[in-house]
Formats: structure tokens, sequence, C-alpha cells
């Protein structure tokens, strides 16, 4: 369960959030520019918010009431960013490998060879970010963020940089990831299709403000 | 080259002492402070930045002459590191290097600064993200990524080093097997009558080091900026 009622000003761009969702996938839906990057980055830890409080599985993450504020490596919160961000001086088994020796989390072959498997990223092992294609770089940057153990993944716009095709590469992947990990997704499109495939509940995002929170049904029925 | 006499070799051998031991200990600070000045906003940054250029743009023997009297043996901290911690600068071969180490700390410190500032710190983000503390963020991703530029300063600070002149003169004099260095022994040589012979050895030798030391430092970057390229 996932519960967030915060406000953060930007500049001249406020943002005012409430809602709460217990779904597998939550889609944060909006156009570019009206706060959704900025609310999972307040999630992640990497923004503070002005006023508010973050709730993750009855942990508090963030209450500015109580002064509680976990920071961003404490939160166990996956990341995947739009530009994958790959550690450029790492092979992509060291990349995967990251988040486990920072948490110093025992190794766990079995779970390793289920998400490798599961992104079909094997063969890739010993290769360079540099040596990726873009949906490569993306499914090696989803597995990265699994193998940490996170309590909750956050992906912006995880195809936003991908064309067409390497969109319905990716898809399925991360389907799958929905239908056979266990952990909570909040996915961030301004694509009302990607939503629909994956989300369960979502929330509408319009100039900062919650515009509608509901079922997949709220999405424009028209691809955009 | 093979009749290098010993006072010339040990000429030869404190210069590269003298600048080893610089550079190795400036080189943590000097990341420390690049860090610093390349990703935290503070009172008193441009104050810094400007102390750490001063041996650059001051004359030499003032930096030497300054260094004299703040660790000189009647200097504040000289004479206090003197009898606190039986640790000597002046007229000590640790003075040359003291010298050394203040005059190419700039050198030093630029190139490394500069590479952190091209770190794209989304990337510190994302380690952040996957568990890393900050302190593993730096020691796991700034660091290897701005390897580079810390060779680059490191080769560029121990060049320096290796040539410096006027402030190691002014503050350690040029006391032969104890502060004299390949360029102060020229400087001597060329102040007696028929020192040119050896004189010319040791620029000779200086010349081969500075270009091995340079030849070294493309190898490590060329092979550094692949890694960084993710290839």
């Amino acid at each position: 369960m996932l519960t967030v009622d915060v406000t953060k000003q930007l500049g001249s761009f406020s943002l005012q959030v409430a809602f709460q969702s217990d779904s597998r996938v939550t889609g944060l839906f909006g156009a570019s520019g009206s706060g959704k990057s900025s609310l999972i980055n307040l999630i992640a830890g990497l923004l503070k918010p002005d006023r508010g409080r973050i709730v993750l599985d009855n942990i508090v993450l963030c209450d500015t009431e109580t002064g509680v504020d976990v920071p961003p490596y404490r939160r166990r919160i996956g990341y995947v960013f739009q530009d994958a961000r790959l550690f450029p001086h790492l092979d992509v088994a060291q990349n995967l490998d990251y988040g486990r020796r920072m948490n110093r989390l025992p190794r766990d072959a079995a779970h390793w060879q289920r998400i490798v498997g599961l992104l079909d990223i094997e063969q890739l092992q010993t290769r360079r970010p540099g040596q990726l294609s873009g949906g490569e770089r993306q499914r090696v940057a989803l597995g990265r963020a699994l193998l940490s153990r996170p309590r909750l993944l956050l992906l912006d716009e995880p195809l936003g940089a991908l064309d067409h095709d390497r969109k319905g590469e990716i898809l399925p992947y991360l389907e799958r990831l929905r239908d056979e990990e266990n952990v909570p997704m909040v996915y961030v499109s301004h694509d009302p299709d990607e939503i629909r495939r994956l989300a369960g509940h979502v929330v509408l995002f319009k100039a900062g403000r919650v515009a509608g929170f509901g079922g997949i049904e709220l999405l424009p029925s028209a691809a955009a | 080259m093979s009749d290098i006499s010993p006072a010339e070799w040990t000429a030869i051998l404190l210069s590269i002492r003298v600048a080893v031991v610089a550079t190795l200990f400036a080189t943590p600070l000097g990341i420390a402070l690049a860090w610093l000045l390349a990703r935290r906003d503070f009172w008193g940054k441009a104050a810094l930045d400007a102390l750490i250029h001063l041996p650059l743009v001051l004359p030499p023997v003032v930096t030497g002459y300054l260094l004299l009297l703040t660790f000189g043996r009647k200097g504040m901290v000289g004479a206090w590191l003197a009898d606190n911690l039986g640790i000597v600068f002046a007229f000590r071969w640790t003075g040359a290097a003291l010298a050394c180490g203040v005059m190419s700390f700039p050198l030093l410190v630029r190139p490394i600064r500069l590479s952190i500032e091209a770190i794209d710190s989304r990337l510190e983000q994302a380690a952040g993200t996957l568990g890393a503390s900050p302190w593993n963020v730096f020691f796991t991703v700034t660091l290897p990524l701005a390897a580079p530029g810390i060779l680059a300063g490191m080769i560029l600070g121990f060049a320096k080093a290796l040539g410096e002149f006027g402030a190691t003169i002014t503050f350690v004099s040029n006391i032969p097997g104890e502060t004299q260095t390949i360029s102060s022994a020229i400087y001597a040589l060329l102040q007696t009558p028929d020192g040119d012979a050896a004189a010319l050895r040791l620029v000779i030798v200086s010349v081969i080091i500075a270009v091995i030391a340079l030849v070294a430092s493309e190898v490590f970057a060329r092979h550094a900026t692949r890694r960084l390229h993710g290839r």
C-alpha cells in the first residue's frame, strides 16, 4: 500500500497530490510537465516535499510533521530512469550486482537467475553499457533495480527514449515482471496505451494536481 | 650517461622522492577539495578557490618565504609540529616535499575538479536509489569516473613538483643530500666554473623523467577514458 499526500513548490510550478494505491502497478498518467516525475522523485527521496507524508506498507518514508525523512539510499525503492543511467565503468554483471553489494545482501543465485532469465539479459553480462542497444540498456536497468530487492519499483517513462518497435519489445517484459515478481510498481507515462497494458490503478495528473483516480477506464480511449 | 656522479645521483633520487611524496600527500587532499569545489556550495567557496590558486600567481620566492614563516622552526605551525609530533620541515627534505606539494597543488586540483564536474550527477543519484550511501557513491561511482582527471592532476602535479625551484630553495635552502633537488643542483652547478657538463647531464635526466611521466599519463588516461565510455 502506497499513501502519498504531499505539496511541493518548484519555481512557479506547484505540485499538490494525494492518493492511495494498493495496485500491483499504479500508473501515473499526464502530459509532460504535469508533475509526474517530480512526484516519483518525492517518493524516491530525491526531492523533499514542502509539506506532507509518504507511507509505503506502513513504513513512513517521509513526514514533514514528525520530521521523518528517510534518505533515498535507505528507502529500498528501485528507480528505473528514462535514460537507464547504467554505470559506464562497470560491465553489465557488475551493474546488476551493484544494489546487492550496496545493501549488503547475501548472494542469491536463484533470484539472480530468475531476474536475468525473465529479462533475457543472460548473454549480455560481460558487455559494457556502451555496447548495448537502447532496449537492452533498459532491460539491464530494470534488472539492476530489481536485484537490489526494492520494496517498490518506480519507472519514469522507461520506454520514453525508445522507438515504437523497441517499446513493443520491452512491454512484454514489464508485463511478466508485474505478473511474476512480487514488487509493486509506480509507472509514469504520457502514453495511455502503455498504462492501459500495465496498470491496475491510474492517477491522472493535470498541472500538478490529481485530476482523477481510478481504473484504466479513466484513460483517453484513442491512442495519443 | 654512465658517468653520472654519486652526488648527481643523490640529487636525482632526492628529486624523485620529494616529488613522489609531495604528490602522494597532495592527492587525497586535492581530491577532497576538488570534490567540495565541484559539488558543493558553501560560504567562503570563492576564497578557498583563490587560496588554492595562490601559489600559481604568487612569486615562488614569496610562497617559500611564507612557508618559512609558517612552517619554519619558529613558525606557528612549524614550532607546534616540531614540539608535539616531532615533524620538522625547515631545511629538511620533508620541507622540500611540502614546498613542492604547495606549489603543485593548483595544477593537481584543477583537472580533478574539472573531471568531477563533468560526471553526470544523475549517475550518482541512480547509485543512491540502489542503496549506496553518499560515502559509497563517492567511492564506487564518483572516484572511478574521475580517475582520468585524478591521474592527469597527479602527473601534472608530479611534473611541477619535480621542477619546483623558487619556493623550495627559499624555504629549505640548497643542501646537498638533504634538500638539493635536480633543479637546485643545476642552479648550483651553473654557479661553478666547470659545472656545465654535470649540469647538462642533469638537464637530460630531467627531460627523460618528464617524458616518461607524460607517456605514462597518456597511456593511463587512454585506458581510463575507454572505461568511462563503457566500452
